[in-house]
């Protein structure tokens, strides 16, 4: 895997402000547990707006469940998770206002089979936010014009290659305004080709100033976009550090071991 | 910004969950009250339990009669607020099980079930040895030794083997249901395979000719086909070739199961890959080769699940053999319940709810089975 | 393949005319067609011998034949006079009526089992795992003739009939209900209720296309359906307070339940509506829930409500009751703890259900349009419907519609057996849907009413149409098993007494195949339509 990501363009990091002040998630001594298998351990950590965190680590360390956790599509059990200034119970209210402000960007795209690419995009702010149809319609093709792909708007997703699919995914959360964006290992289920393509639009995402968390494993796009990266292991973060310190110097001995496997 | 270096130093060991998250309380508060709506449920299911087991325990066991040894019958299980009558059960137990077959030579009835098992189990068990031998001795030499113990008479002309000779009038019971089910399976499956491969085939008479068999047999109620095998078959057949009931209504089922089985067959025939035909031909194979070694095998395979279900419906539906008289399972049942000597209110229930378990220990076996068959080919899948 | 120019006509060999494809082909088809046309020929040549010898006639001719025997359940004026061929259309009318209600019952009853068995609550999956299990793997007949029995057995001789309000009649002769005259009145309010589903449906098309436009349905039909809702509440509030009446105190005041509705009625309105919420449930619980638990309480093992009755007894002594009092306290702390269940989810519910309001076409407001529009009408026009109840003459009771027992037992039987099948195929199809679509339409903010409404249901509906279908054309087809417990359904009208009288044995069963054929014909050809239609467009 190259350290470079193949970009046409170089992101331009001046424009990426990150708050100093304005928290977007803060998540303090949180504990999950599946059953009696401990795999979320005493997390911490502070993510302000407009800030850009990659999450790495070894298969089953819990990036995953960690970033599912925000938008509580699973429940922690211990510890606190306060997202936009509401913190996250089991109040229903809560998580649907939550699951408001933040996207998810999946895996495998989990796009809706029998709808449209159009109505893929249009559902949740006509159903949620109550948006006209035609001023919905209007934003989700000037989202499929930013993902590059507003000709494909009255097919169905399985007509559309998977690096289409993925772009449409991302465009249907950005459709919601979202103020923080997940992405749980975006480009693992595509093509080296098609993962370029996905990179660029979240690189252009970074560029609007979004708070994002990535799960990926494409070091190129941490290096770029990233002003932190997190490594985890065993359900904990083990280290975190700017990413150039990260990849020159990383510290902790599991790290390096990760590093020097993933970058050969 | 120094403040985003973090390195840990010791690693967190892996603590037990909260005990609000584990233990009885919360597998109750997960299991019995997720949410307030699902509480009142929970409470209205215990009302509903509350009021049904003692009832169910009263009638199966605490008010049931399981034993007769003053010789009453009847009189044994007459009373106001009995039970369930089980010792009519016991006492007519080898009817329910054997119908008219003659006592005396009911070790014959055991001896094919014993042979049954024994040649079954090997081809039911994955991986088991001597497969193909059981094969052969349970699907060509069973049913001639089976036809030899149940009716009598010489074995294959075999001087000095003559058994008792029994007529198919006297066969009954759970045995009679047994080799309704087993001849039906035994038939319909090659039957069902030829069908299917006709309906696959490009030629189109025959293919038509398939399709039309296997759709108007589907399209039609089993209990027609019996009606028909019943007062129809008669009728076309050649003066005095008069074959008994038993018979005809075997050939209805046989016909009626094999188009079922077509369509599982052709299920499993259509999921196979192209790519495998493309090899097979690729190879060198004609043919009839490239389907028997190749494709028949996987897609049969595939559709184990499929197959063991038709089974559970071929088993089930033998029972509507008794609407034409024949005494199966459920007619014995019948038959016993007008049974004067051991008239009591629950008589006939209770010989219901004996057929009903019979009947239903053979089908949740099956389907057991198909979903333990099913649960293998997945993992075989992914490996 | 082609034989070389000049080559010896030896060198088209007989091998190589029997390897061709084509020629190989046709013998095949020829000789199948050979087999198939002398088969037939056979079996022709046999039934005419044996029919010419015994001295029967063949032909479709005794269609118009008096048939001379009578049918106990018919939909159509039928005597012993009447011809073959009205037995005929007897006996498919019979197996329609059996299908049509059987399938509307084991949809409802399929789905909520379906539903059930994927419950979060271990008590009702397993509950609906077990009736699963059970019937599915208990012969069709067999459950038949036990209900049948039962039907017979558990209900009372028509001396002792139940009589239960709205003038039903049920006792071993069957199920009895008044049955409206279709005269005038009758018709001009089915009128009435058509023209409001039809108004409904308008306004619910109009509200949409309105909510295209700006985002939310109209303020109009919002404002109305306020107002509909405080109808709804006291429709309900009423019918709750009655029923509670008639359980605790056993008998009914209406002036009493009408200023009880009144008040919650009016209260829901207020921004107190969750008061009313609570005086509803609260009307429940003391309806339902308390005589239910005395109910179960008295039902228990005797051990057990020995210990009961003990603490009954400690409690009432205490407060100087005797020990059937002390129940009855245990039974209102059963029923305190279950309204206080209901208090506290209705407190947590409101607020996540006001939201939603302005999204989609209230259902108070169809509710009222479809109930409330007739009833008005009926009540305006001062027309007086005609109702023909059963009433005990003799030894029977007349008038009004019976279903006999052979027709109850055959529908319960079908629905309880259809549905546990139906029930697997709902629980599959849903379980099909990859959980990703879920979280999916979870992480886009939808709300659990509308994720399994817009994402999941249309999903499962492919998977589940076509199953569904099958399901419902062997529902038909095994309500031809009503011949075994008598019920006149076309088999055993028509290949039972028909061809027994008659003899007529080919033509009855061929014109019995021809309708069942039609069913399955019909049945595929929707199936082949629906999967066309929902078919996912894929590369
Ligand atoms: N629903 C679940 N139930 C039980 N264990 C789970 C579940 N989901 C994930 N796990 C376990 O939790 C650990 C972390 O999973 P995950 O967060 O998906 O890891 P990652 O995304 O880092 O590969 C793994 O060991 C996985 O097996
Ligand atoms: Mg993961």
């Amino acid at each position: 895997m190259s350290l470079e990501l193949d970009i046409d363009h170089t992101p331009d990091r001046s424009k990426m402000t990150v708050s100093q002040t304005d928290i977007a998630i803060e998540i303090r001594s949180m504990n999950k547990w599946y059953g009696d298998f401990h795999v979320l351990r005493d997390i911490d950590l502070k993510v302000m707006r407009g800030e850009r965190i990659v999450i790495a680590g070894p298969s089953g360390s819990g990036k995953s469940t960690l970033i599912r956790c925000i938008n509580r599509l699973e429940e922690h059990q211990d510890g606190d998770i306060i997202v936009d200034g509401i913190e996250l119970t089991s109040d229903l209210k809560r998580i649907d206002e939550v699951r408001r402000e933040v996207g998810m960007v999946f895996q495998h795209f989990n796009l809706f089979p029998h709808l449209t690419i159009l109505q893929n995009l249009t559902l949740a702010p006509i159903w949620v936010r109550g948006v006209p149809k035609a001023e919905a319609e209007e934003t989700a093709m000037k989202y499929l014009e930013r993902v590059k792909i507003p000709e494909q708007a009255n097919k169905f997703p399985g007509q559309l290659s998977g690096g289409q699919q993925q772009r449409v995914a991302i465009a249907r959360s950005l459709c919601m305004n979202p103020k923080i964006m997940l992405f749980d290992e975006p480009t693992s289920a595509l093509d080296p080709e098609m993962i370029k393509e996905v990179l660029e639009v979240m690189v252009q995402l970074a560029e609007d100033g979004m708070t994002m968390l990535c799960v990926t494993h494409e070091m190129g796009f941490a290096r770029q976009v990233a002003n932190r990266v997190i490594f985890m292991d065993q359900g904990q973060i083990i280290e975190q550090n700017e990413p150039e310190a990260f990849f020159s110097n990383p510290q902790h001995e599991r790290t390096k071991l990760f590093l020097s496997q993933i970058l050969h | 910004m120094s403040d985003l270096t973090f390195v840990r130093s010791d690693m967190q060991p892996a603590l037990p969950p909260p005990v609000r998250t584990t233990g009885a309380i919360a597998w109750t508060r997960k299991n019995l009250f997720p949410s307030v709506s699902n509480g009142v449920w929970t409470i209205v299911a215990i009302l509903f339990l509350l009021w049904l087991v003692p009832r169910l325990y009263g009638f199966l066991i605490g008010d049931a009669i399981f034993t007769d040894p003053e010789g009453l019958r009847g009189e044994a299980c007459r009373f106001e607020g009995v039970g369930a009558c089980w010792a009519y059960v016991a006492a007519r137990f080898n009817f329910f099980i054997y119908g008219f077959f003659p006592l005396g030579e009911v070790w014959r009835v055991n001896i094919m079930f014993i042979l049954g098992i024994i040649f079954l189990a090997p081809l039911l068990i994955p991986k088991a040895p001597l497969q193909k031998t059981a094969a052969l001795m349970f699907f060509v030499v069973y049913p001639i030794v089976s036809y030899w113990l149940m009716a009598g008479g010489e074995f294959l002309g075999i001087p000095g083997t003559a058994l008792r000779t029994v007529p198919t009038n006297q066969w009954g019971g759970l045995t009679l249901t047994l080799i309704i089910s087993m001849i039906g399976i035994i038939v319909s499956m090659p039957l069902g395979i030829l069908l299917a491969l006709g309906r696959q085939s490009k030629l189109p008479i025959i293919k038509w000719f398939c399709v039309a068999f296997i759709e108007l047999w589907r399209a039609v109620p089993l209990i027609t086909v019996l009606f028909m095998a019943s007062v129809m078959f008669p009728l076309f057949m050649p003066q005095g070739v008069n074959p008994d009931t038993l018979l005809r209504a075997i050939v209805g089922i046989c016909l009626f199961q094999a188009a079922y089985m077509a369509e599982v067959v052709r299920g499993g025939l259509q999921a196979m890959p192209r790519g495998q035909y493309e090899a097979a031909s690729a190879l060198g194979l004609s043919k009839p080769k490239t389907m028997g070694l190749i494709i028949l095998p996987q897609a049969l395979k595939h559709v184990i699940p499929g197959i063991v279900n038709n089974f559970i419906a071929l088993f089930k539906d033998t029972s509507l053999v008794s609407i034409i008289g024949v005494f199966e399972l459920l007619n014995t049942v019948r038959a016993a319940a007008r049974d004067l000597d051991w008239s009591s209110p629950t008589q006939a229930v209770t010989g219901y709810i004996f057929a009903g378990f019979v009947f239903w220990i053979f089908c949740f076996g099956m389907s057991r089975y198909s979903i333990y068959m099913e649960n293998r080919l997945h993992t075989g899948h992914k490996r | 393949m082609s034989v070389e120019n000049g080559a010896s006509p030896r060198a088209q060999t007989a091998s190589s005319i029997l390897n061709n494809p084509t020629v190989r082909a046709v013998f095949y088809q020829v000789a199948l067609v050979i087999s198939v046309v002398v088969l037939f020929w056979w079996l022709w040549s046999n039934a005419m011998q044996n029919l010419a010898l015994q001295n029967k006639a063949t032909g479709f001719g005794f269609l118009n034949q008096v048939s001379g025997f009578n049918i106990s359940f018919a939909l159509i004026p039928f005597e012993r006079t009447s011809s073959y061929l009205t037995v005929y259309f007897v006996g498919i009318l019979n197996t329609l009526l059996v299908a049509a209600i059987g399938i509307v019952l084991a949809t409802i009853l399929g789905f909520t089992m379906g539903i059930a068995r994927l419950s979060k609550n271990v008590l009702i999956r397993g509950f609906a795992a077990v009736y699963v299990e059970l019937t599915r793997n208990t012969p069709l007949l067999l459950q038949l003739i036990f209900w049948y029995f039962l039907s017979l057995n558990a209900f009372p001789p028509v001396r002792q009939s139940w009589e239960l309000p709205g003038s039903i009649v049920v006792n071993q002769r069957g199920l009895s209900f008044p049955a409206p005259a279709f005269d005038g009145p009758f018709l001009l309010l089915v009128a009435v209720a058509l023209l409001a589903v039809v108004i409904v449906f308008v306004m619910r098309r109009w509200a949409m296309k309105a909510r295209d436009v700006s985002g939310t349905i109209p303020s109009g039909i919002v404002t109305a359906a306020h107002y509909t809702d405080v109808i709804v509440v006291f429709a309900i509030a009423w019918l709750l307070a009655l029923f509670a009446q008639v359980m605790i105190l056993g008998e009914a005041n209406t002036i009493a339940s009408t200023l009880t509705a009144a008040v919650i009625a009016a209260v829901s309105a207020t921004r107190y509506e969750r008061l009313a919420r609570l005086a509803i449930i609260a009307l429940v619980v003391v309806g339902a829930g308390v005589p239910a638990m005395l109910a179960a309480l008295s039902a228990l093992p005797a051990f057990l409500s020995n210990g009961f009755d003990a603490v009954g007894a400690a409690i009432g002594g205490t407060q100087g009751l005797e020990a059937d009092a002390g129940r009855t306290v245990i039974a209102r702390v059963l029923a305190f703890v279950l309204a206080a269940a209901a208090i506290w989810h209705a407190f947590r519910t409101i607020p996540e259900k006001r939201g939603s309001r302005n999204l989609r076409f209230p259902v108070s407001l169809s509710v009222v349009l479809i109930v409330g529009l007739p009833t008005l009408f009926y009540f305006l026009s001062g027309a007086e419907l005609a109702f023909d109840p059963p009433e005990l003459q003799g030894f029977n009771f007349r008038g009004g519609w019976t279903a006999p027992p052979e027709l109850t037992a055959l529908i319960f039987g079908l629905v309880v057996y259809t549905a546990a099948f139906i029930a697997e195929i709902v629980r599959a199809g849903i379980q099909a849907v990859n959980y990703g679509q879920t979280e999916a339409a979870a992480s886009l903010g939808l709300k659990d009413g509308d994720r399994l409404r817009l994402v999941i249901i249309p999903q499962a509906q492919r998977i589940i149409v076509p199953p569904l279908t099958s399901q419902y054309l062997n529902l038909t087809k095994n309500s031809s098993l009503g011949a075994a417990i008598g019920f006149p359904e076309l088999v055993n009208v028509f290949v039972g007494t028909a061809l027994n009288q008659s003899g007529r044995a080919i033509e009855i069963i061929g014109m019995t195949m021809l309708v069942y054929l039609t069913f399955s014909l019909a049945t595929s050809l929707f199936m082949n339509w629906y999967n066309a239609r929902v078919a996912l467009v894929e590369r």
